[in-house]
């Protein structure tokens, strides 16, 4: 049975913000809210830098489900949490609970009032009729019922993102970190000094013979 | 009298404190009372929108497909193999 979950590669994200872009654009997500967001720490530290793209991560034991006063929370077979905006009252709740901060809410309005919640679906729609366009308006493209994967880490260039059932992705994950090794080897100790250890000296010089 | 002062005041404090259950239960085309249908059962999309074959209603078939598509992301794969 699969169970969707997204794995970000922090030795692979350039920062380059394609997730975030392609998710706007593929669930035309109005302006002020964005469902996916590239964090990065150590930012502008040589060599300490690192990035990664989160979202709604599709909790096992979700505390944005738990903490909604009017349950308007489902999870699907996929393993997919998904919200019913029609029952949701934009309290804001969920947005305290999540650890990711993945709940966003629209602030249009003269006033700037909270708006219903809006959250990835993981490409999945939401109560509306698959496919139709009430959904496609109020939730984003559903294309897990088209049998693809999310945009985001369909379209991440450096694959850094991975989408799809967690065993699945895990395995790619694992044969990519067994495959480029750890440490300098992730960035090319050998391929910048050649081979050897790092702090290794470089084989001695042959001597000339004789003063010129 | 104290006691059962705060016995009462627990009991109504923790009342909140309630969890609703995660558990996926699909029933009459409903997930937990909200009505959504299930990826597998829909049609695959026309060929030239690239959606992938599965089996309408076939959960195998469509997992066999995103599988398939999940194998896409991994470069060792499409370029080694």
């Amino acid at each position: 049975m699969a169970r969707m979950k997204f794995l970000v590669d922090a030795e692979r994200c350039i920062e380059c913000n394609g997730c975030v872009t392609a998710c706007k654009n593929e669930n035309e997500v109005p302006w002020g809210v964005n469902r996916r967001r590239v964090v990065t720490i150590n930012d502008g530290v040589v060599g300490a830098e690192k990035s990664i793209s989160v979202a709604c991560m599709h909790c096992s034991d979700a505390p944005c489900m738990a903490v909604c006063p009017v349950d308007c929370f489902y999870r699907t077979d996929d393993g997919v949490v998904l919200h019913d905006k029609d029952l949701c009252i934009g309290c804001g709740y969920c947005f305290y609970a999540c650890p990711f901060g993945a709940p966003q809410f629209p602030q249009a309005g003269a006033f700037g009032l909270r708006g219903k919640m809006d959250k990835c679906t993981f490409c999945a729609g939401g109560p509306e009729a698959d496919r139709s366009d009430a959904e496609f308006a109020k939730y984003g493209r559903n294309r897990l019922a088209e049998g693809k994967l999310p945009a985001c880490a369909e379209m991440c260039s450096t694959k850094a993102l991975l989408g799809g059932d967690g065993d699945v992705i895990a395995d790619i994950y694992r044969e990519r970190v067994v495959r480029r090794g750890k440490g300098s080897e992730v960035w090319g100790w050998g391929t910048a000094y050649g081979p050897g250890k790092p702090g290794a000296q470089p084989p001695a010089q042959p001597q000339k013979g004789g003063r010129s | 009298m104290r006691g059962l002062f705060v016995l009462l005041i627990a009991a109504f404090g923790l009342a909140a404190c309630g969890e609703a259950q995660q558990v996926v239960v699909y029933k009459q085309g409903k997930y937990q009372g909200k009505p959504d249908a299930r990826s597998w059962d829909n049609e695959p999309l026309a060929v030239e929108f690239r959606g992938g074959k599965w089996t309408k209603g076939d959960r195998a078939s469509w997992e066999e497909q995103i599988k398939a598509r999940q194998l896409a992301q991994h470069e060792h794969k499409r370029i080694y193999q």
